[in-house]
C-alpha cells in the first residue's frame, strides 16, 4: 500500500481537538498561520439536531438513558468510553489503569464537568513544602497572565475569595445554590469546612455575541446547543475556523507517529483514515500534539527512527513516566429533612453550584497532598435506575422495603431529591514507577501497537481516601442524615477508585529544565525536536486537587504563543 | 400545557443571544436576547452504529407471547393504573423489559427463569398459571416474595425475592422515565428556564435561609443578557 502524501506544507499539524488541540488551533489560526487540525473521530457540532441529546427525554430511547453504549449513560456526549472496540490497551499484572478516551471533534471537553479551578502558587512548587515529587519549572505567576485571558475567552462562573491557593480570577456571577446545596453548607459549617461558590465554565452572563446564556437545563454533559458551556469545538475550533479561514480539519483520521527526516526534525504526521482505511501523510513546519496525555505519549513512543531509536523526544526515556490521575472516592447520605419534597424545577447548571476547595494543612495529616469536595443531589431528570428499589429507606424508619402497589407510588415521591453525595478530588503524587508503555505483543484494528499501563496506587494516597470517607461520613452526620453503605475497609483502598477513573490522567511528558529528567522545557518544546510542542495534559509535573482542563487551556495558549514567536523568529 | 410547545424556537443566527425562554422568564429579557433552544422530536442523539443497534435489537424476539403477558400481568400489579394516571402498561413497561432484556443480555436468565418460577409456583398452589389466576391468588404469590430484608446483600437473597426486586425495579424505573411516569412524578426541569434560586416557601419547610452575603455574590438575572465586563482586579462592572 502506498501512502498518499499531501502536497501542501502547514505552517502546523495540531493532533487532537480537546481543550490542548482547541486553545492551540485557536491561538494559531488567530496569528494567521495555516494549520490542520488531526481529530481521530468524527465532526461533532453541539448544535446539529441529529447528534443533539440535550433536551432529550428518557422515553425518547428505547432503553431510557440506560448506559449500555455509553458509560456515562446514553444521553452523554462523548463518543468512546473506557473501552472501544477495536482499540485496546492492557495492563501490568497487579496493576490497575482505566482510560477514558472519547474520539470526537472536542473531544472529551463535550461531556466534562466544566469544574474550572485554576493551580494555586503552591500546586506548582509542591516538592519545596513536602519534599515529594518535582517542582515545576514554571510558577503561578508565569500562568497567572494565561488564566486570565482564558476567564475573558471563555467564561467561568466564581467568586473572589482571596484564597492562598485557590487564586481569584475574572468571574461570572455563580448561580444561587440549590436546596440541598443549602443543607451541605449548613452541615459543613457545623464541621468549620468551608464551602464557596463553585468555579464552573458555564456563562451565567453573556461574554460575547458568539455564544449563548446559560438556560439551566443542567445538561452541560451533553453538550450545549447555544454553546453556553465550554467544549473545545464550539468555544474555540468554530471560532478559530471563523478567524483566519486557514483551518484544515482532518476528522475520523487516527496518528500513527511524527515522521522525521535526516536531521532528525519533525516534518509532519502520519495518519490512518477511517473512512478508507488507507495510511495518509501530512507536512508541517510544526507538530502540536494534543491527543491526551497517554495519547500524546503513544504517538511519541510509536514514532521511532534512525535518529529517535527510543521514540521521539524520549531520549530521557521519561516518556509514559509519572502518569497520575487524580484521586477519587465517593459517599453518599439519605436526608430525611430533603423528605417530602415540593416539586419544581431546580436543574440549574450541569453540576454543583457549590463546593468546598482543600481546607487543612497536611503537615499535621498522614498524607501529603489535599482534595476537594465535589458535592451532588437534588430533584433531577428520571432516567434508567431511576425508582430502583423505590422504599429501600424505609428501613431507616423500621417500615417493611419492597412490596408492590399504588404505595410504590408515594414511596418514590416520598424520598424524590433526599439523597445528597459527595465526590471527594484529591492529588496524587507524580512517580517515575507509574507509566504507560508501548505494549510489543498488541497491535489496535489500525496496526499501531498500544500501550500498556502500570500503575499503582501508594498509601499516601489511600490515607487521604480514609480521611475523605471519614469526613463525608461527619457532613451527612451533621445533616441529620444516614450514612449509605458501609465504610469501604482498607483491603478495598478506602473506596480509592482505580487510577484512570476520575478521567484526570496528567504528566506523561512532563516539563522541566533539565533533558535528561524531562521530556519538554518550560514551553512544551520537546528537548530533542525544536519543532514538536505539547499541549495536553502530558507536560504537567504535577497537578494539584484541581481539575485539569483550565491549565491545560492556559498552558496551551502560553505554549502557542511561544510558537507564533518562534516561527516569526524562524527559530523553527 | 404541553411543556414542548411551551419552548419557543427562534432560529438560531450568526448573532447568538442570550437565553430563552418559556413563560416565566423574567420580564427584563429583552426578546432579542432570546436564543433557539431546540429539540428535534425525530433524533435522540444515536450515531450510525447506535442507530444500526437500535434497529438491530427492535428486529429481534426475547420473551414469547406467554412471558409478554405475564409480564403485563405482574407489572400491572406492582404499578396498577389509579384513577388519575396509568399503570405499567399504559406507560409501555412491557415493550421496555422487552428491549432491555435484549440490550442487557445479563437480565435474560433471570427474568425468564423467575417467569417460569411464578408459573410453577402459581400451577403448584393453585393449578393455573400466574397470570390465569385470580388476582388474589396472584396476591397471595406476590406476598411471599415482594419483601426484602435490607440487611442481607441483594445476591444472598432467595432467587425469587431477587426476581421480584428486578421486576420491580424495570416496572418502576420503566414507569417513571416515561411521559406518564414523569408527569405523576411532577419533574419540572427538562427545559428552559432561568433559574433564581430556592423558592420562599420551599425555604421555610425546610428551615432554611440564604445568607445575605452569599446572595450578593450570585448572578442578577436581569442582568444576563448584557456582555461581562470587569476591572483589572477581576471585579465585574456589568
Amino acid at each position: 500500500m502506498q501512502i498518499k502524501e499531501s502536497p501542501s506544507v502547514y505552517d502546523a499539524i495540531i493532533v487532537g481537538s480537546g481543550a490542548g488541540g482547541g486553545m492551540s488551533a485557536k491561538v494559531l489560526a488567530d496569528a494567521g498561520l495555516k494549520i490542520a487540525i488531526v481529530e481521530a473521530g468524527p465532526f461533532f457540532d453541539p448544535a446539529d439536531p441529529e447528534q443533539m441529546t440535550q433536551l432529550k427525554w428518557p422515553y425518547e430511547s428505547p432503553r431510557r438513558g440506560a448506559n449500555s453504549t455509553r458509560d456515562f449513560g446514553e444521553f452523554d456526549m462523548a463518543y468512546g468510553g473506557w473501552e472501544i472496540e477495536g482499540e485496546p490497551y492492557t495492563r501490568e499484572k497487579g496493576t490497575k489503569f482505566d482510560w477514558y478516551r472519547s474520539h470526537m471533534l472536542g473531544g472529551r471537553t463535550n461531556h466534562w464537568g466544566r469544574i474550572s479551578l485554576r493551580f494555586g502558587p503552591n500546586d506548582f512548587k509542591h516538592k519545596d513544602i513536602d519534599g515529594l515529587g518535582d517542582n515545576w519549572p514554571i510558577g503561578y505567576e508565569d500562568v497567572k497572565p494565561y488564566y486570565d485571558k482564558v476567564d475573558k475567552l471563555i467564561g467561568v462562573f466564581g467568586t473572589n475569595e482571596g484564597l492562598p491557593n485557590d487564586p481569584d480570577g475574572f468571574f461570572l456571577p455563580p448561580p444561587k445554590p440549590r436546596l440541598h446545596e443549602l443543607v451541605y453548607i449548613k452541615g459543613a459549617r457545623k464541621s468549620n469546612i468551608p464551602v464557596i461558590p463553585s468555579r464552573m465554565s458555564m456563562l451565567t452572563k453573556k461574554i460575547n455575541n458568539d455564544r449563548g446564556v446559560c438556560f439551566y437545563c443542567g445538561q452541560c454533559s451533553r453538550s450545549c446547543q447555544v454553546y453556553a458551556d465550554f467544549s473545545a469545538g464550539s468555544c474555540l475550533i468554530f471560532p478559530a475556523q471563523k478567524s483566519g479561514g486557514q483551518v484544515d480539519l482532518y476528522v475520523n483520521s487516527v496518528v500513527r507517529e511524527v515522521t522525521t527526516n535526516e536531521e532528525g526534525k519533525a516534518t509532519g504526521v502520519s495518519y490512518i483514515s477511517k473512512d478508507d482505511r488507507k495510511e495518509y501523510k501530512l507536512k508541517g513546519k510544526v507538530v502540536v500534539l494534543a491527543a491526551s496525555a497517554c495519547s500524546s505519549a503513544r504517538i511519541l513512543l510509536n514514532s521511532k527512527s534512525k535518529q529517535h531509536p527510543n521514540g521521539l523526544g524520549n531520549s530521557s526515556n521519561v516518556v509514559g513516566k509519572y502518569l497520575h490521575d487524580s484521586t477519587g472516592s465517593s459517599r453518599a447520605g439519605f436526608i430525611p429533612g430533603l423528605m417530602n419534597r415540593k416539586v419544581y424545577n431546580e436543574d440549574g447548571v450541569g453540576g454543583m453550584h457549590v463546593y468546598t476547595p482543600w481546607w487543612l494543612d497536611n503537615k499535621n495529616l498522614d498524607f501529603p497532598r489535599g482534595y476537594h469536595i465535589e458535592v451532588w443531589g437534588g430533584m433531577g431528570m428520571p432516567n434508567y435506575g431511576f425508582g430502583f428499589n423505590p422504599n429501600e429507606f424505609n428501613k431507616f424508619f423500621g417500615l417493611p422495603t419492597g412490596g408492590y402497589g399504588e404505595s410504590l407510588r408515594s414511596d418514590v415521591k416520598k424520598y424524590y431529591g433526599s439523597v445528597l453525595g459527595f465526590g471527594g478530588r484529591g492529588e496524587a503524587v507524580a512517580r517515575e514507577d507509574n507509566y504507560c508503555e508501548i505494549d510489543p505483543t498488541t497491535v489496535d484494528q489500525f496496526g499501531i501497537p498500544v500501550l500498556r499501563f502500570n500503575y499503582k496506587w501508594s498509601d499516601f494516597e489511600r490515607n487521604q481516601a480514609r480521611h475523605m470517607q471519614a469526613t463525608f461520613e461527619e457532613l451527612i452526620h451533621n445533616m441529620g442524615g444516614e450514612v449509605l453503605g458501609d465504610t469501604p475497609s482498607k483491603e478495598e483502598d478506602y473506596g480509592l477508585l482505580a487510577p484512570g477513573r476520575i478521567i484526570h490522567e496528567v504528566g506523561t511528558t512532563r516539563m522541566g529544565n533539565d533533558p535528561k529528567k524531562s521530556v519538554v522545557n518550560k514551553f512544551q518544546q520537546l528537548h530533542d525536536v525544536n519543532n514538536v510542542f505539547i499541549t495536553d495534559a502530558g507536560p504537567f509535573v504535577s497537578q494539584g486537587d484541581k481539575n485539569c482542563t483550565w491549565t491545560i487551556l492556559a498552558l496551551s495558549w502560553r505554549a502557542s504563543d511561544y510558537i507564533v514567536e518562534q516561527l516569526k523568529q524562524q527559530n523553527i | 400545557m404541553d411543556r414542548r410547545k411551551s419552548i419557543k424556537s427562534i432560529l438560531l443566527g450568526t448573532v447568538a443571544g442570550g437565553l430563552v425562554v418559556h413563560g416565566c422568564a423574567p420580564e427584563s429579557e429583552s426578546k432579542d436576547e432570546l436564543a433557539a433552544v431546540k429539540s428535534d422530536e425525530n433524533h435522540f442523539g444515536r450515531t450510525p452504529e447506535e442507530k444500526e443497534l437500535i434497529a438491530k435489537l427492535n428486529s429481534e424476539q426475547f420473551f414469547n407471547e406467554h412471558e409478554l403477558s405475564t409480564i403485563a400481568v405482574l407489572s400491572n400489579l406492582i404499578l396498577p393504573p389509579n384513577d388519575k394516571f396509568g399503570g405499567a402498561t399504559d406507560a409501555g413497561v412491557v415493550e421496555f423489559i422487552e428491549f432491555m432484556a435484549k440490550d442487557i443480555p445479563e437480565l435474560q436468565t433471570d427474568l425468564r427463569g423467575g417467569l417460569m418460577w411464578l408459573d410453577h409456583k402459581s400451577n403448584t398452589e393453585f393449578g393455573a398459571e400466574f397470570k390465569a389466576a385470580s388476582e388474589e391468588q396472584q396476591k397471595q404469590i406476590l406476598d411471599l416474595i415482594a419483601f426484602y430484608d435490607a440487611e442481607i446483600p441483594r445476591d444472598e437473597q432467595p432467587l425469587e425475592i431477587q426476581f421480584f426486586s428486578l421486576m420491580r425495579n424495570l416496572t418502576l424505573t420503566g414507569y417513571y422515565t416515561s411521559k406518564i411516569g414523569i408527569e405523576e412524578l411532577g419533574y419540572k426541569g427538562n427545559m428552559p428556564n432561568v433559574w433564581d434560586g430556592v423558592p420562599e416557601d420551599v425555604l421555610q419547610q425546610h428551615g432554611l435561609a440564604y445568607d445575605e452575603e452569599w446572595l450578593a455574590k450570585c448572578v442578577d438575572q436581569s442582568k444576563r443578557g448584557i456582555i461581562a465586563e470587569w476591572d483589572e482586579e477581576g471585579n465585574l462592572l456589568t
